[in-house]
């Protein structure tokens, strides 16, 4: 009963905060509109005034949106056609393109002027508050259960069972060829990325087939169910649409960037931006959910630390963190995040403001390249990936919060880590040929490096990699494909802790001697999709470089035949295949 | 040479797959029930939902094609050893060179009334699981019958989905045969917390059925009559040899295997929960139907059959289970009425979920056995200690060593040493904690 009615308060927060967006409405007045540029300023007011714009109210940001972008577009034509005066730069009086878009998004923050810009506290309680008390109404009666491993029914449920391949292919394939297209116009219609990103995919694609057809000849363990479960295919679209507009039209998210932005003044004294909303929902969810994993698991400790530990890093460190340093105006810093995954540490506008804010900046320049450079490998080799990937990362702690409920989705299949191994790899080679070319073009001032562009390849990357992988895929896929598609298929930081975990680490998981019945828990729970089962049965310990040290294989498993362990000797001869099958000693030694 | 092999389970499929990496001999595995083999100590997850089938499959399906392991899904009927022939159901038949006999067990069933009614099942096979789920449909109560661990497993099965069920158990406590007094209270605590409806010292006598011959109600030896739609009979397994009745190949309970676990024909072996052995080791059972002996005969006898006979010797005794929440592990003997030279340590958790017993001799001093609930232990160190014949104390005192529980976990280590302590009027330290280190080294040395 409490149960339900948290479902409900949680599905009626969700229906406000998407109907929301069309619940304020706009007017442009001088006061709201957000250029400081004064010839800029008298040329835009001449022409809002003349297309009639001035104090009429737009029920939504499309209209204003329109509305206002053609005014732009008319001050634009009428400045930039007139000769620039005397001892004036070109761009302070024409208006730029990039300026453009700016005036557009500030503007529309400060024109708002319905109900939701009247009442956001309000706003925020009908939603953000009702949807945690939902949650927390739903998932506290769990304490009192007896504790234990249950995932009853999972498979059953709509929201938590997959999709048939079949879905699942043609929503990945979907997916990736509207990115493309919509990457070509993002890249101002320029083909070359979109289409080398394209003929990459061709060739693993065809890697993985090709070789597939040499060995393994048909028929996959799928991981596919006799029905899809379409309320996860919703929850899905819901996600992937939420991120489109966040990443890519983030205009019309306006209604919930002016909900948040009292919390972001209290905080940073600074009006809310989208990526203020966006990390204060993703703290929300990693703490509710994080409740629920704490509920789900309280019997191992191991997991109800690691849940506080992402709560806390999640928390404080990623979220509270950064704005209290621009309160204190000093650059927005999230210390745990480490180069490859926080891509444009090495672009020029970082480093800049990083040399420019004085010792604080120095030390996190100097912090960063450390953690990257001494911190991953040397953490690694004592406590495997782990100590990132599921205690400290925030894309881990959304895995291992919200995503926790659709882990078993993974695909466990010998072809999913073909695919794996070739992209995870690809992105990090990426992420490193993109860094080198924006260094080159930082030290030298050379934007050409051989015939390429490195602004080109670096906006394509945040664009390819940093929102449509680790964003769209990489969340929205959570009821598609399970929830670590982006550490498992994408993450370059993942690819070099896992290149250290596989060749130099004390960490494996060991099997607990002939223990093991075959029954498939720990493979089927892995959100790395890691088929553990293969190496149980055979008693070999588990030494694989995606592991991210969950250690839910463990915990599900009913024999007590996994243990997440870190020692220096031995770790290359106990992974070895068959090494413990119990025929007595000494009789037989085993294959030689 | 061919090299056919009835029954796809853990021993058949273990077999053909090391006579694989030893032979490039023609292999053939049958099966009646599945396709493919799959694991059967999965299937209450399939019932709760928890994986579906294909996740209880151990191997991709295309490996079997790959490492040239033919499949066959049919009956055997018959085998005829003199021309080295066997008939399937639907009347073909197949030759073979040498025969692996991996057929397994079927459900017991003893007689009562009413035992052949609709809803009245085991639970063993595939078709066994695919029938509860069809009687699950409006159930409003389940009645198990037999205090075992597939009938347990059975009652985690309708519990998971919030379907009452009473169990009757003849025994005083569930599974005391086999558990010692207080890991048996145990387990009959936690199923009461669990809501389960366990009559102890209740039997079945009758199962009385509706008109159209579905089960209605249950009669227990108490007079007692409990309403129920299905009846799970679960009351041990017997090897299912039916269709070995009328040929030359030997049998007893199972299939009888000398220790090379050949048959009295020669080409024919058996392996698994269907082989009965002629002598087995000492306190060991003549048949042993678990996982583990099923998987450590077939690797025995692709050895065997490759040319390099080995006896079979399915060392030091150990199993597992899970009582609802509750994990058990077991290495070497624990006896649920020990004799009196057999001594124990034991700690229980307050909460009532965890255990330690440590089983030892009262003269020697050392080890027997270890049992343990809710807490894990090493395989590897425990079979050690007990293969060398440890001393109790040394054992206590390198407790650590064994402690198999996840990282974090609290460790009772030191609970157990100090009830020795003042069991014996001792003062024992225990000198290692647990940790991967140490034990690579003691498992070396
Ligand atoms: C629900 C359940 C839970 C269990 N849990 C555990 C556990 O936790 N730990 C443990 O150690 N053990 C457990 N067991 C016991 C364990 O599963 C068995 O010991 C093991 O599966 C036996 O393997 P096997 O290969 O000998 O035979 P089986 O797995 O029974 O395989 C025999 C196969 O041969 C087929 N077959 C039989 N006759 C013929 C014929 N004439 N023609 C063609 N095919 C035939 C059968 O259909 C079957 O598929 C459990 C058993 C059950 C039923
Ligand atoms: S192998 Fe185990 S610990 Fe590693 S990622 Fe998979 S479930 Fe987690
Ligand atoms: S969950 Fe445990 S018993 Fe089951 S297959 Fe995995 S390791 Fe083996």
């Amino acid at each position: 009963m409490l149960q339900k009615t948290g479902l409900g308060l949680f599905l009626l927060a969700l229906l406000i905060f998407t109907l929301m967006l069309g619940m304020d409405s706009y007017v442009l007045t001088p006061e709201s509109l957000a250029v400081d540029n004064g010839f800029h300023r008298k040329e835009i007011l001449a022409q809002a005034e003349k297309a009639g714009m001035m104090g009429k109210e737009y029920s939504s940001t499309f209209g204003f949106c329109a509305g206002f972008m053609q005014v732009l577009k008319d001050a634009q034509a009428s400045l930039n056609g007139q000769p620039v005066p005397e001892g004036m730069g070109e761009w302070d009086f024409k208006i730029g393109d990039w300026k453009k878009k700016e005036y557009a998004s500030a503007t529309l923050l400060k024109s708002g002027a319905g109900s939701v810009s009247q009442h956001p506290v309000l706003f925020f309680f009908l939603t953000f508050g009702l949807a945690i008390l939902g949650g927390l109404l739903y998932i506290l009666p769990k304490f009192q259960t007896v504790p234990g491993i249950k995932n009853d029914r999972i498979y059953h449920r709509p929201l938590t069972r997959g999709l048939k391949v079949g879905v699942r292919g043609f929503f990945l394939g979907a997916v990736f060829l509207s990115v493309l297209v919509y990457g070509f116009f993002y890249q101002n219609g320029d083909l070359f990325w979109p289409l080398v990103t394209a003929v990459m995919a061709a060739v693993i694609v065809g890697l993985v087939l090709f070789y597939q057809k040499q060995k393994e000849l048909h028929g996959d363990r799928s991981a596919s169910p006799k029905v899809t479960g379409w309320l996860g295919v919703f929850a899905g679209l819901y996600l992937i649409g939420f991120y489109v507009l966040l990443y890519w039209l983030p205009q019309h998210v306006a209604p919930w960037v002016t909900m948040v932005s009292p919390i972001s003044e209290a905080l940073s004294g600074q009006p809310a931006s989208r990526w203020f909303l966006y990390g204060l929902l993703y703290t929300f969810i990693v703490l509710v959910m994080g409740v629920r994993m704490i509920a789900k698991y309280r019997h191992n400790r191991y997991q109800v630390l690691r849940t506080f530990s992402v709560m806390f890093f999640q928390a404080c460190i990623a979220f509270l963190l950064p704005e209290i340093l621009v309160r204190l105006n000093q650059p927005y810093y999230d210390f745990k995040n480490i180069w490859p995954l926080n891509y444009s540490f090495f672009f020029d506008w970082n480093l800049d403001n990083l040399l420019a804010s004085g010792g604080l900046g120095i030390f996190m320049l100097v912090w960063g390249i450390v953690l990257t450079v001494v911190g991953v490998p040397v953490i690694t080799y004592f406590f495997g990936k782990r100590w990132y990937c599921s205690w400290v990362c925030g894309c881990g702690g959304l895995a291992e919060t919200m995503g926790d409920p659709f882990r078993q989705l993974s695909d466990k299949s010998l072809k999913a880590w073909r695919f794996e191994r070739w992209t995870i790899h690809g992105v990090l080679a990426f992420a490193v040929v993109m860094t080198a070319m924006v260094l080159y073009t930082y030290f030298s001032g050379n934007a050409k490096v051989l015939f390429l562009d490195s602004y080109s390849i670096r906006s394509w990357y945040g664009f390819f990699v940093g929102s449509a992988f680790a964003g769209i895929v990489g969340t929205g896929f959570y009821p598609l494909m399970g929830n670590r598609m982006w550490c498992r298929f994408g993450c370059p930081l993942a690819a070099y802790l896992g290149l250290v975990q596989r060749f130099k680490s004390r960490f494996r998981i060991t099997v607990n001697g002939g223990q093991c019945i075959s029954c498939g828990n720990c493979s089927t729970y892995c959100e790395m999709g890691i088929d553990v089962r293969h190496y149980a049965q055979r008693g070999q310990d588990v030494l694989r470089s995606s592991c991210v040290g969950c250690g839910v294989c463990a915990a599900v498993c009913p024999r007590g035949v996994l243990r997440l362990e870190n020692a220096g000797s031995d770790v290359g001869s106990r992974a070895e295949e068959l090494k413990v099958i119990h025929i007595s000693e000494g009789e037989v030694k085993l294959l030689d | 040479m061919h090299i056919i092999i009835i029954g796809n389970g853990i021993a058949g499929i273990t077999a053909a797959r090391h006579i694989r990496k030893l032979s490039d001999h023609r292999i053939t595995v049958i099966s009646g029930e599945t396709d493919h083999f799959y694991s059967r100590t999965a299937l209450m997850y399939i019932y709760m939902g928890h994986m579906r089938y294909e996740d209880t499959k151990p191997y991709e399906d295309w490996f079997w094609e790959k490492n040239r392991i033919e499949l066959l899904r049919a009956y055997v009927e018959k085998v005829e050893t003199a021309t080295k022939k066997l008939t399937f159901d639907d009347g073909k038949e197949m030759a073979y060179d040498k025969l692996i006999i991996a057929c397994g067990s079927k459900p017991n069933k003893f007689g009562w009334p009413g035992q052949e009614l609709d809803g009245v099942q085991g639970l063993y096979s595939f078709q066994d699981l695919e029938g509860m789920e069809y009687y699950s449909e409006d159930l409003q109560r389940a009645v198990i019958v037999g205090g075992g661990l597939i009938g347990l497993e059975m009652a985690e099965m309708f519990h998971s989905r919030h379907i009452p069920v009473t169990m009757l158990v003849r025994e005083t406590s569930f599974w005391n045969r086999v558990m010692p007094a207080e890991e048996s209270a145990m387990i009959n605590r936690h199923m009461r917390e669990h809501g389960i409806d366990l009559r102890l010292e209740t039997e079945l006598k009758e199962i009385w059925g509706e008109k159209g011959g579905r089960a209605k109600m249950v009669l227990t030896n108490k007079g007692e009559k409990i309403a129920c739609q299905f009846v799970g009979l679960t009351v041990g397994v017997s090897p299912n040899i039916e269709f070995l009745r009328f040929g030359d190949i030997e049998l007893g309970r199972g299939v009888l295997v000398d220790e090379y676990l050949k048959t009295n024909v020669p080409d024919v072996y058996a392996i698994g929960d269907c082989a009965e052995l002629r002598a087995p080791k000492p306190g060991r059972r003549p048949i042993e139907a678990v996982w583990y002996t099923g998987r450590m005969m077939g690797e025995t006898v692709a050895h065997t059959i490759c040319g390099k006979p080995t006896k079979y010797d399915p060392g030091i005794w150990f199993n597992s289970a899970k009582f609802l929440d509750i994990e058990y592990q077991v290495y070497g003997t624990v006896l649920a009425s020990p004799p009196e030279n057999h001594l124990s340590v034991y700690w229980e958790h307050p909460d009532g979920r965890n255990s330690i017993r440590i089983v030892y001799e009262r003269d020697g001093g050392h080890v027997i056995g270890f049992n343990l609930m809710g807490v894990r232990y090493r395989h590897e160190v425990c079979e050690k200690w007990l293969r060398e014949k440890n001393h109790v104390e040394e054992v206590l005192q390198n407790l650590g060593l064994a402690n198999f529980d996840p990282e974090f976990y609290k460790e009772y280590d030191e609970e157990v040493v100090k009830i020795y302590n003042r069991q014996t009027g001792k003062d024992l330290q225990l000198k290692r904690k647990r940790g991967l280190a140490g034990v690579l080294q003691f498992l070396k040395g």
